[in-house]
């Protein structure tokens, strides 16, 4: 089902994933071919044609939004690097899924940044973590490891320190399992010594400024930190990374004229810790719980999208049953409850960026506070939900939500859950919002704050892979839930929310339609889930297996989470009876491409508006740096 | 007219204001009272006035579904055939499903055959480096690794308190009914006893040892087989009220409350003097 805000209405919108294949494949009949490995789709493109079949993707067929560009390391498996990138069209539909190889040695895949200006961020990650070059980039630096670092950690064949083993489950845990701390491991102990070519009392090595230089505007950075040639009026201002606006370790670094921001450049990687490769080594089981370590708001949507896509590789497989309905229905519940605790959490924290301290999101905390009750009772923890399984959850609705007292001083809480979800959703979240709206809709304060600026358009947060409310608000009616529907959301009825305007004003009014959305959805799962009453949330009855097998195969799911489009790229090496490791396991994190634009919004407003064009874009670094 | 968007505003964070103080003139000191179930009316859906907890003079109690560090469930000291003994049987599966590889199990093997035995020689678990997904417990056959309730772990000296050892991880069986007493219920439907599965397999062979010693006038065996609970005994019986009407399993009188405090002071003494010295 596809609301008609987003039907096709153009011709080209019409071709189908099939047809457009076949149109390339006649257009560039020697570059373009099937991927015909097992469980793979899409087509291989060939790696010196690819910016050409790249803009008919884009101008011909119709393909804007470049949703994921990621590498693979087949390594020992054809021996080649992989760059595989997700094109959808902003009308809705699947995806055209194109890639392009390249042998391991000296890598190299034409920039596509001329085309998809969201491939910026996503090329120089896969140039940090597998070392592919992208001639063509305007901008091609290491952004989450820093400059300097030796090697590139996602490659198959880099260890990392305190290295085990390829592969968890490690041996030496069972059965003879002799504790020792990997710290006591370390080599060097405290005997670490420093090159000799970085310099402790200057503090500053090229990679600084290279960010400068970066800037674009020539600013000469040795000149500006000398005292004595201090003659520019063009001022480099670091916000972050210890600064509470930047919701994190993340920094800013930007360039002022008075106090008009000329350029911004985004410098992240200080919460990096190779997610990915932790999810390279882990069982599918294992990554659950990882998963809810990346965008830590709301965990049971990063658990949603993982599942999913795992569960696509595992429906290629003979033995798989999907989740049963009940099953659907509370994971839809609980995404929703997250997405409102997302956007509370979100408005919240923007109005302390622009000025209004606390009092708001204080209010708002305490709705989510006994939406976090409630997944602690479900689940077994607030925040770090790890709920979901694949083909199933954790467990059931409990009857009651209660507690029992263990420690000293402890007081009681006992509810019906289905009473308390009831009132939750009827009355206690629809008056908050209500409030909310009572607080800030109206409020002068903030419309002059934030009313025109940030201003994003419409054609340039498509070409910038912005997603969620960003994209949204500037008037794209895209979501992931209606243009590429998964679980129930077909059956379910709620609008997209959409503003014109593209500023921080018209992000703010789309996370407030969908607050008041989701709890449209609410109101329609409660029924389901007293009509399924008693049924099963796995298929057979029964709990999944601890060790899936999983088939060989690549599957990208993909969810609207509250920060936007949150999608999972996973691969599968397969083997006899499946793989029980992921070959490769892909975070498209909305955090990290919803900052591609920042520099961009943030161009010409005042310094004081940057915190606010930050906060207006909700990140969270778990996620952003992964 | 410029500045009435303001005003509303402003006439919300007095609403506020005056609600804090709504629910205490209504409850008066109930709602902050101890001893009854009163903690609803301050952080109910109806609750309007003041939430907080003003921990660590007061804590909210946790759900049964909670899960912080793992404990290994041992046979309590008055059990009739295997007071002490562990339900883990050093299968390893825990130690496989852990996401960030924290436990480590020593199989122990019998010293004459040199075969495994079902129980592990040693058991450590790195809480420095436990992320708390609850999965040993979830995917544990025997039931014998449990999340615990207990969050208040803080300790002076991380490197000779964090690694967790069998001594240090374990905890009688009754513990874990009387902090999760529903899931402890669901669990034994799911075994068909309140025993642990081996020593209900042991003691049915047991009993039918029995009767066929009975047979041959050999003398009664010593040992009292632990007694079998099926589900349908087991709905019947006062631990397990569960589905009897009126009586529910999270009904409970204030000696058994009373009781559990009391025991939850000891643990905290007993920490302490761990820890602190």
């Amino acid at each position: 089902m596809v609301s008609p805000a987003i039907a096709p209405d153009d011709v080209v919108n019409a071709v189908s994933i099939e047809d457009s294949i076949a149109y390339l494949k006649s257009k560039h009949p020697d570059a373009v071919t099937d991927d015909e490995r097992e469980g793979y789709s899409g087509v291989v493109v060939q790696a010196s044609k690819l910016l050409e079949v790249a803009r008919a993707i884009r101008d011909d067929l119709g393909f804007d939004y470049l949703s994921s560009a990621t590498a693979v390391d087949y390594l020992g498996a054809g021996d080649h690097m992989e760059m595989v990138y997700h094109a959808y069209r902003t009308s809705g539909g699947g995806a055209l899924v194109f890639k392009a190889q390249t042998e391991r040695e000296n890598p190299e895949i034409p920039s596509l940044v001329p085309v998809w200006r969201g491939a910026d961020f996503q090329e120089r990650e896969a140039w940090d973590l597998y070392g592919i070059k992208f001639p063509g980039h305007p901008n091609l630096r290491r952004i989450l490891m820093w400059e300097g670092f030796h090697g590139h950690p996602m490659r198959k064949d880099w260890r990392e320190a305190y290295y085990e083993e390829e592969q968890k489950p490690f041996d030496n845990r069972w059965p003879g399992g002799h504790v020792h701390r990997s710290e006591e491991k370390n080599v060097f102990g405290k005997n670490v010594t420093y090159p000799s070519d970085i310099d402790l009392n200057r503090l500053m090595d090229t990679s600084e400024s290279e960010v400068y230089a970066s800037l674009g505007l020539g600013v000469d950075v040795e000149r500006i930190l000398d005292k004595d040639g201090f003659e520019t009026n063009e001022l480099v201002v670091n916000m972050g990374p210890h600064h509470p606006s930047t919701h994190g370790v993340f920094r800013m670094v930007l360039t002022v004229d008075g106090e008009t921001v000329t350029s911004l450049e985004p410098v992240m990687g200080y919460l990096h810790r190779n997610h990915e490769k932790i999810g390279e080594r882990n069982t599918y089981l294992h990554n659950i719980p990882f998963t809810d370590r990346l965008d830590y708001i709301s965990s049971m949507g990063n658990n949603h999208g993982y599942v999913l896509a795992v569960e696509q590789l595992m429906s290629l497989g003979r033995k798989y049953n999907p989740p049963t309905y009940r099953c659907e229905a509370i994971r839809v519940m609980m995404v929703e409850l997250s997405r409102i605790v997302n956007h509370l959490w979100a408005i919240g924290f923007w109005l302390n960026d622009i000025g209004a301290f606390f009092t708001p999101v204080l209010y708002f905390i305490q709705e989510r506070e006994r939406i976090l009750d409630f997944f602690e009772a479900v689940a077994g923890s607030r925040m770090m939900c790890n709920y979901m399984r694949f083909g199933g959850l954790f467990g059931d609705l409990p009857e009651r939500i209660k507690s029992v007292s263990n420690l000293t001083n402890d007081r009681i809480r006992d509810y019906n859950t289905m009473q308390f979800l009831t009132e939750m959703v009827n009355e206690r979240i629809p008056r908050t919002i209500d409030e909310l709206e009572q607080l800030l809709t109206q409020n002068e304060i903030l419309l002059e704050r934030s009313i025109g600026v940030g201003v994003l358009s419409a054609d340039d947060a498509i070409n910038y892979s912005a997603a969620g409310p960003l994209l949204r608000g500037s008037g794209v009616a895209y979501d992931v839930r209606r243009a590429d529907p998964y679980s129930i959301y077909p059956e379910l009825d709620f609008d997209i929310a959409v503003e014109q305007d593209g500023d921080m004003y018209a992000r703010y009014r789309v996370r407030v339609t969908e607050l008041r959305e989701s709890v449209r959805i609410l109101k329609q799962i409660l029924p389901r889930l007293e009509a399924t009453e008693g049924e099963s949330i796995w298929a057979d009855g029964k709990p999944g297996a601890y060790a899936p097998r999983v088939p060989f195969g690549e599957a990208y799911g993909r969810v609207e989470n509250g920060k936007g489009e949150l999608g999972y790229y996973v691969v599968s090496a397969g083997g006899r009876g499946g793989s029980s490791n992921p070959w490769r396991y892909h975070v498209r994190a909305p955090s990290f491409i919803n900052l591609t634009p920042m520099g961009l919004m943030s161009t010409g407003y005042k310094v004081a508006d940057i915190v606010g064009i930050l906060g207006s874009i909700d990140i969270v670094l778990g996620e952003t740096d992964r | 007219m410029y500045g009435t968007g303001l005003a509303k505003g402003l006439m919300l964070t007095l609403r506020h204001f005056v609600d804090s103080f709504v629910d205490d003139l209504r409850y008066g000191l109930r709602k902050y009272s101890h001893a009854t179930d009163n903690f609803g009316l301050r952080q109910g859906t109806a609750a309007k006035g003041v939430i907080t907890v003003q921990y660590p003079d007061e804590k909210v109690a946790v759900p049964e579904r909670f899960r912080f560090v793992p404990f290994l469930i041992v046979e309590d000291e008055d059990h009739p055939t295997r007071s002490g003994k562990d339900w883990c049987t050093s299968c390893g599966i825990c130690a496989k499903v852990c996401p960030p590889q924290c436990i480590w199990i020593v199989r122990g093997n019998d010293p004459d055959t040199g075969r495994p035995v079902p129980e592990p020689e040693a058991f450590f678990i790195d809480i420095d480096i436990c992320m708390n997904c609850g999965y040993c417990a979830e995917y544990c056959p025997f039931d014998a690794i449990k999340m615990d309730h207990d969050y208040e772990l803080a300790s002076y000296d991380r490197t000779s308190h964090h690694i967790h050892d069998k001594e240090k991880l374990s905890k009688p069986a009754s513990y874990w009914r009387d902090i999760a007493p529903t899931r402890a219920y669901e669990e034994m439907l799911v075994r068909g006893t309140w025993e642990h599965k081996d020593a209900a397999k042991e003691a049915r062979r047991g009993a039918a040892s029995a009767r066929a010693g009975s047979r041959t006038q050999q003398p009664q065996a010593e040992v009292q087989p632990a007694p079998v609970v099926t589900a349908e005994t087991a709905a019947a019986a006062p631990a397990a009220s569960a589905t009897a009407e009126g009586a529910t399993p999270w009904s409970e009188d204030d000696a058994k409350r009373e009781e559990r405090r009391r025991k939850a002071l000891e643990r905290k003494a007993k920490r302490a003097a761990r820890s602190g010295g």
